[in-house]
């Protein structure tokens, strides 16, 4: 029996690589400035639904909703296996908070009927680890975070070790289910040499300058047609879309300025670690 | 979803796991009793579990007015669907301006499903608290009072200030440690509620089939004194000195997550964004650059002492003191003057002569 997977995969700012440049005057991050990257936990994610492909047959969608860059995610799935590749991409669906974005991917997820919906445990743009479990919710979906290691798939019941933190847990569910992977979870699996020379000409028809059915044909026709949906195609409603979607707003946004060299410098002599020991005595600090 | 409703009480999510509280929802205690206070409105604590009922005194002693206590058998171990399904009735029932969890595992799984279950806002990981008002950018609509949810975002380069104008309740998550726990007061009491628990009949999705957990080996947070080793270090055995020097100031031992990686330490040790948040009368770090996911979970130590061989290392701008130099031949030295005992502050007064 296979199973269809769903991941949801999201393309973020690498916030490791922030530096001043990063930040505009006004202290809000220039995302222009900042490398893109495929979600670290989502590759991990990705890979535990190629592994239940491989065990058990089925298939693997990738979804991300964002801009039409994040097409370089979707061929980035293509490359390490994935079988298909979908973006939701609309204007409309900026400024989308996690309430909003689960609304807007549940709606996505549901016209593809997946037996097990696969998210990262959290993105590093926001750290948020909401989008998961509200998917979850929306979709009437039972929500297993934080696994670890699944350990059976058998019919229509799974069973995964998750990780509780001070800890870890075995649950078992049945399937429709919604499940967020941890780092910890696997390897992800490199990018298979034979599929990037295929897939690396994957395009959406977006990324087409003036597309005539006939191109999106040829390329349906050869598999390397990158899918992309508007917030039209998947039926959602306007008003759980975007800002007005979204209860949450931005009241202040501060970018943080280091203050310099306000303290105490001692020199690494003797004379200069006695001084510091001395005064933390004497402030009663330690003694 | 419920209505803008002024009255509304303060609450928090008193997680009991194995029928124990942990340190978050009395730190939440803390703070809720500020914003309650604040809004002139009772601070309620809600309670899910099976025969939790005496933990309410230990949330009254910490600042709740009342307790919302929901038993049932099928809430014994907590999961998202059960644990939901209660909360969300109590909230349509009693309509709370504001409920507050812990950023735990289990508060984060539990709080977006209520947040998407009632269609509210929720903002993970606060780092602040308060209430102020808020002007909508494009309405010019003026909102009085309302929870500003702060915290760091973009790997800590931004804080951001969230508000909920409309769709109530104002939820947000709080990590460990980063609320001061209040002291505990014997003789405060409040006014327990039982609540109905509407769960029969209801089939639960997750079956649990094994826990383990674990005690936590070491309490940061109850240390005075933390001495704390980063990639600088360099190697597992050479973290040892940083071992040397806590145990000579009775101190606890910290790492950086590099330290953590690199296998120098365990990740019960972890101070950070991701391991857990400190505020000791000093803090030492060691070799450290301060990364400012470190740094968030430190800087608030009442002390800082740095070590470090780069003058330019970010860490020093959350120092008290700093020495610039090599860690392998500074804690040595500080070892030697400590275990010098007298003399040294002569020889301090000598230095500062
Ligand atoms: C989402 C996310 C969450 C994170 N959460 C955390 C967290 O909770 N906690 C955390 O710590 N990090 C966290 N990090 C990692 C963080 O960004 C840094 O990578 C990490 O803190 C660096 O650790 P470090 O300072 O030990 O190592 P490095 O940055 O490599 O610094 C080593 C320092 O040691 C100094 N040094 C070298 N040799 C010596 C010597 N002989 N004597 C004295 N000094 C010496 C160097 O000058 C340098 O400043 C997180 C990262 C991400 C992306
Ligand atoms: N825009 C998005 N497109 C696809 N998946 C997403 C998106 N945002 C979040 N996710 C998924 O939800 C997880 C948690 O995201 P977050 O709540 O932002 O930390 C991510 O690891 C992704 O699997």
């Amino acid at each position: 029996m296979g199973y269809n997977c769903v991941v949801c995969a999201k393309q973020v700012p690498d916030t490791k690589q922030i530096t001043g440049d990063a930040m505009k005057e006004d202290g809000t991050v220039n995302r222009g400035a900042l490398p893109t990257i495929f979600n670290p936990e989502d590759l991990n994610a990705l890979e535990e639904a190629l592994a239940i492909r491989d065990a058990h047959g089925g298939t693997v969608t990738v979804l991300t909703m964002g801009p039409p860059a994040a097409c370089d995610l979707l061929r980035e799935s293509l490359f390490r296996g994935a079988d298909r590749g979908i973006l939701i991409t609309d204007r409309r669906a900026a400024a989308s908070d996690t309430l909003a974005t689960s609304y807007i991917l549940a709606c996505a997820v549901r016209k593809l009927e997946p037996d097990i919906v696969l998210c990262g445990r959290q993105a590093i743009d926001g750290d948020t680890a909401q989008v998961g479990p509200q998917l979850a919710e929306k979709l009437g979906f039972p929500v297993v975070t934080y696994l670890e290691q699944l350990q059976s798939l058998e019919d229509d019941v799974i069973r995964v070790k998750r990780n509780v933190g001070n800890g870890w847990e075995v649950v078992s569910c049945k399937l429709p289910v919604l499940l967020t992977v941890m780092e910890t979870a696997n390897t992800p699996r490199p990018r298979a040499a034979r599929r990037m020379m295929k897939y690396k000409k994957a395009l959406a028809p977006l990324e087409l300058a003036d597309a005539d059915a006939g191109q999106l044909d040829t390329l349906k026709e050869k598999g390397l047609l990158l899918e992309a949906w508007t917030l039209d195609d998947i039926g959602a409603e306007m008003a759980w879309c975007g800002v007005d979607g979204s209860p949450t707003k931005v009241h202040r946004i501060q970018s943080v300025v280091l203050t310099g060299g306000e303290y105490h410098e001692l020199p690494p002599t003797d004379e200069g670690v006695a001084e510091l020991i001395g005064e933390l005595i004497e402030e009663h600090t330690i003694g | 979803m419920i209505d803008v409703n002024r009255q509304g009480e303060v609450w928090i999510f008193a997680e009991a796991e194995g029928g124990k509280l942990s340190d978050v929802p009395l730190e939440l205690l803390g703070k809720g009793r500020e914003l309650a206070d604040i809004l002139s409105v009772p601070l309620g604590a809600v309670l899910p579990g099976d025969g939790v009922a005496d933990l309410a005194e230990t949330l009254f002693a910490h600042g709740a007015d009342r307790v919302y206590l929901a038993e049932h058998p099928m809430l014994a171990h907590y999961q998202a669907a059960t644990y939901s399904k209660v909360i969300c009735k109590l909230i349509e029932t009693h309509k709370p301006q504001i409920c507050l969890y812990g950023a735990t595992p289990i508060g984060r799984d539990l709080a977006p499903t209520v947040a998407s279950t009632m269609k509210c806002g929720l903002t993970a990981d606060c780092t602040d608290l308060q209430i102020g008002d808020h002007t909508e950018l494009k309405s010019k609509e003026h909102h009085e009072k309302l929870l500003l949810q702060i915290r760091p975002a973009f790997g800590g380069n931004i804080i951001a200030t969230i508000v909920n104008p409309r769709r109530w309740p104002q939820m947000a998550t709080v990590r460990e440690g980063v609320m001061k726990m209040p002291e505990p007061q014997a003789g405060l009491t409040g006014e327990l509620i039982r609540c109905e628990v509407s769960l029969d009949g209801f089939q639960a999705p997750l079956e649990i089939i094994e826990t383990h957990r674990r005690e936590k080996k070491v309490n940061l947070k109850a240390a005075r004194i933390i001495v704390a080793g980063g990639a600088g270090v360099g190697s597992r055995d050479n973290f040892r000195l940083i071992w040397d020097l806590a145990n000579c100031l009775g101190a606890a031992v910290g790492g950086s997550r590099a330290a953590v990686d690199l296998g120098f330490v365990e990740n019960d040790h972890q101070v950070g964004q991701t391991g857990t948040t400190v505020r000791p009368a000093l803090y030492i770090a060691c070799g450290i650059s301060g990364a400012v996911q470190h740094r968030a979970g430190m800087d608030e130590s009442a002390k800082i002492v740095v070590i470090n061989t780069d003058p330019d290392a970010p860490i020093f701008s959350v120092a008290h003191y700093g020495i610039v130099g090599d860690l392998n031949d500074v804690i040595p030295r500080m070892i030697k003057a400590i275990r010098g005992g007298e003399h040294i502050q002569d020889l301090a007064k000598a230095a500062q002569a």
